[in-house]
This record gives C-alpha cells, structure tokens and sequence, in this order.
C-alpha cells in the first residue's frame, strides 16, 4: 500500500491519494492534502464543510452526498463549488480524510 | 391475532410476504401488503423497451397472482405511517394496526428536483426508469437520425447504477446496426470521478468506452437543463450541449416515507446495515431501494436481503437477538452491447473482481469480462424472476452471502479498509 508523507506524519493512501485508513487523519494532514489541490489555505467555511462530513461519516460510515450538504444547511451547493473548485464531493472527500465518491463498478 | 403489514407489491414486498408465509403459522399471523397497484413491472426489461429487444407487455404481470393465496392484498394509496401507534393509514379505508412492518416502498425517480429538465420531457428528455418512459424513448429512437445522444445521471444514488452504462452501450449496437453510428455522438455524464470508478473495474472494463467511441464527461453536477437550448448545465459553468437527452433524474423513496418521518433526505430510511431493522423503530424493518444502506438499489441485493430479513423478522417475534448477516452482496449481469456482457459479484467490502461464476473455473460465467453466455443468462433471468425469486425460492449455486470462489485479485489491486 503506498505511503504518503505529510510533514511529520506518514499516513496509507490509494493511487489517487485519498486516504485508505480514515483514523490517520489529522489537521494537518488535511491542509496539506488542500494545498495539493489548489486550495491554498482553509478557511472556517471549509472546516465547517469538513466537519459536518466526518461527523456524518462517524455516524453512518457513508460519506454525505452534496444534496445532504445543502440539505442540512451547511453549506449551499454553488458555496460548495465555490470553496472546493472543480469537483466538491471528491476534494472534501478527499481533504477530509475520506475514500472517494465510486459507483459499484 | 398478530398482523405482519408490508408496504409494497414490488420485489422487496412480494418476496417477504411470501417467504414469511412459509414462515408463520396463518393461525396466528396474518400478512397484509398494501400497493396502490396491481402491475408488477419486471423492472430489468425496461431496459431493453427502448432498443425493441422487450415490449412492455413481456415484463407486467398482476401484483395479487404473484402473492401467496394467505396473504391479504390490499389496493389502496398510503397515505401514512404511525409509528407511534403502530399503524398505517391507506386511502378510503380502515386503519392497519401491524405488530411488524416491513418497508418496500422503493424508489422513484423524481425529475421536478432538476431545474429545467421537464421542460423538454418526452420532447428531447426521456428516461427509461418508467414503463411509459421507456415506452416514449423506444418511439424517439426509432426516429433519431443524428446528433449528440447525452446519457445523463443527476445524482447519486440511482437505482441500479450500472443501467446507464448498459444503455450507452446498448445505443452504441443500436445506432451500429441501423448504420447510423457515425452520426452519432454518443456522451456519458456522471456525477462521479469516471464510468467506472473501482479500480479492478476501471482497468480491466475502462478500454470498452474508447474503443466504442464513448465521451465521459466526469464529475458533473448538474444545476439545472435549459431544455430551449438543449444543454445540460453544470454547478462549475461546463454546458454539455444534446439533441437527445436520457437522464436518470434523481432518485427519491416514496412522498409517504417523508410525510411519515421515517426518511433521510432523500426519503430513504436510516436501516441497519447487516440486521436491516430501521434504526429509529424496533419493529419496522426495511428492505431494498427503500433503505439507506450504502448496498446497490437492485432486485439482486433484495433477494439476497429477503432471506435474511425473513429470518430476523421471526427473530424479532420470537425474541431473539437479530443475525448480522448482511454483506451488501449484488450480483448484475451488466449489457456490454454486441450481444454479450459481463457479471459482477460484490459486496460492502470487495470490489467487482474477475474469475469465474460460480463455480471456480469451469463458470460457467466470467466475471468482469464481456461474454455470449453473461448476456444469455441476463435473458434468461427474467424466467427465475418469476418462477424463483417472488417467490422466495433460493437460486442455485447463488449464496446470499458473497463467496470469494472464483474471485481473483489483481496483483496490486489494495483492498480500501471499511468504514467501520
């Protein structure tokens, strides 16, 4: 399984990056990973987006769908486009420590 | 006298009040189910409706004759469920107390959710998730001489994830044997990161796309359709211009599951992931497109449910702890075009992986590998739909718990840890 260095800390990823053991997440990790994708700093709205996912994921083991997002009132959904530029659902996902967006096949 | 209701004549409700008939002494346990009709589409077909491969009146039979002559069936709408009280409301009729409920409401797909996309529906938007949508689209086809054909999936989840893909592939034969291919350009959007999206899936499966001349458009979520111009808009400012849209519209369980409170925002039901009791009630259980559950929306997974749900209801009865025996497993054979297709065996855990099934070896069919025989087996399917499946029967050589006999893993495919 390939390894991935951030800062001091060394976490498992799949090819494409995301995170394969979602207990190895950290702060910092997630600020590095958002750096990769372009955004250069997290503001509190991203960590509002952050948090509720992870808190949702917690929960249901699912990773929360865009429509859950704008739903609960977290975020709207062009504000989510507009914090995660190209791809929301798989940058959160994938800043916050979670496996990707996937289809059964 | 104790009542079991079920809501729902479709294959989730149909198989459990017949597998639970086998169950339950009707001495002391009646079943009621309740639908607001009585055509039992075999929803698989409508798939083929548009190609001409099925006309719709292959695929409907009567809801009440596939039921067990001891369970009630009740034609009526639901107008609501009172948890609380342990009671559902129909329309025109008296109240039904139930002891145990049993959820096969399913899903709908629900187009007003997408700005714009009614506008042009039936016009140049169709879908084939209806029978009178599929019926439309079969007529569209049969005039479409060119031009961009857009396979379009709003959001996830759909029911039965792959049919999209198998009607893209479908439209490439089609268009193929009418030698009209060449005028058109055929274009897949997905909300997803691509058409397939597992990793073994994606390289042994990803070069059928190219090499039938299919675009991918990933990534795409949809904001609204502006029918007059016949384009599809993106909440990221992409357009995705077409003279033929087929969209899978958003997918939602039924207005009563809401109404009810018992559905998460999409009207789908928080359900036990391995017992499939709800979450909030203990004696409502769920089965199917109507859960939660991460499992696909397929008459597969219903199947595998149904036995195991069969047996934690007449645990719950008999005041027992609940088995966790769910896995997620699915198994769909998927139309490759060209007369064949491939099957995929899976669960919560293991990715679509090829081999052979289900025996190790000798099959006889491959999986994740397009084959005559996959596609012979989807046809026959619609056979042990009827005469085996609503009827609760098991299917031959098919667990409900996945086997990994006949699977193999690619060197260097990982396994990603599960979520819990």
């Amino acid at each position: 399984m390939p390894k991935k260095q951030f800062g001091t800390v060394a976490v498992d990823v799949d090819e494409e990056g995301f995170l394969t053991d979602f207990a190895q997440w950290t702060r910092e990790v997630a600020a590095a990973i958002a750096k990769e994708e372009g955004i250069a700093a997290l503001t509190p709205a991203h960590w509002k987006v952050i948090e509720f996912m992870q808190k949702e994921f917690k929960e249901n083991g699912q990773v929360p769908s865009i429509r859950k997002l704008n739903k609960s009132g977290v975020v709207s959904t062009k504000e989510l486009y507009d914090l995660f530029p190209g791809g929301p659902a798989k940058k959160a996902a994938k800043i916050a420590g979670m496996k990707k967006p996937e289809g059964c096949v | 006298m104790k009542r079991i209701v079920i809501l729902g004549a479709g294959t989730g409700g149909t198989v459990m009040a017949n597998l639970l008939r086998q169950r339950l002494d009707p001495a002391f346990w009646a079943i009621t189910v309740v639908d607001r009709d009585t055509n039992h589409y075999y929803q698989p077909g409508f798939l083929f409706i548009p190609f001409g491969m099925y006309t719709p009146k292959q695929i409907v039979k009567d809801r009440g004759k596939l039921l067990s002559k001891q369970v009630e069936f009740v034609v009526a709408e639901i107008e609501g469920v009172d948890a609380a009280k342990s009671e559902v409301r129909v329309a025109g009729g008296e109240a039904l107390p139930y002891d145990i409920l049993v959820v096969a409401t399913g899903t709908d797909i629900v187009p007003s959710e997408t700005p714009g996309l009614l506008d042009g529906w039936r016009d140049t938007i169709f879908d084939f998730y209806t029978k009178d949508g599929s019926a439309a689209l079969a007529r569209k086809l049969e005039t479409f001489k060119g031009g961009t054909l857009a396979i379009h999936i709003v959001e996830m989840p759909i029911k039965c994830p792959v049919a999209p893909l198998e009607f893209t592939f479908l439209s490439d034969s089609y268009f193929t044997r009418r030698k009209l291919r060449d005028a058109v350009d055929i274009v897949y959007v997905t909300p997803l990161p691509g058409a397939f999206t597992k990793p073994v899936a994606a390289a042994a499966l990803g070069a059928l796309l190219e090499e039938r001349k299919i675009r991918v458009v990933p990534d795409f979520g949809t904001e609204r359709v502006d029918a007059a111009a016949r384009k599809v808009i993106g909440y990221d400012g992409r357009e995705v211009p077409y003279d033929l849209l087929v969209t899978i519209p958003t997918n939602m369980g039924a207005k009563v599951i809401e109404s009810s409170g018992l559905g998460d925002e999409l009207r789908f039901i928080p359900t036990d992931t391995k017992t499939l009791r709800s979450k909030a009630h203990e004696n409502i259980f769920v089965i199917g497109d109507a859960t939660n559950l991460p499992s696909s929306k397929a008459g597969s997974v219903v199947h595998f449910q149904a036995e195991i749900l069969a047996e934690n209801v007449q645990r719950a009865i008999e005041g027992k702890p609940l088995e966790e025996k769910f896995d997620g497993h699915a198994n769909c054979f998927v139309e490759t075009g060209r007369g064949k297709a491939i099957l995929i065996d899976f669960n919560y855990e293991v990715e679509p992986l090829p081999g052979r099934f289900p025996f190790p070896v000798i099959g006889p069919m491959s999986l994740l590998k397009p084959s005559r025989i996959n596609h012979w087996g989807k046809l026959a399917f619609r056979w042990i739909y009827w005469n085996m499946m609503l009827k609760g029967r098991p299917i031959p050589f098919v667990p409900n718990q996945m086997s990994m006999a006949g699977k193999r893993r690619p060197a260097g495919a990982q396994q990603t840890k599960p979520a819990r």
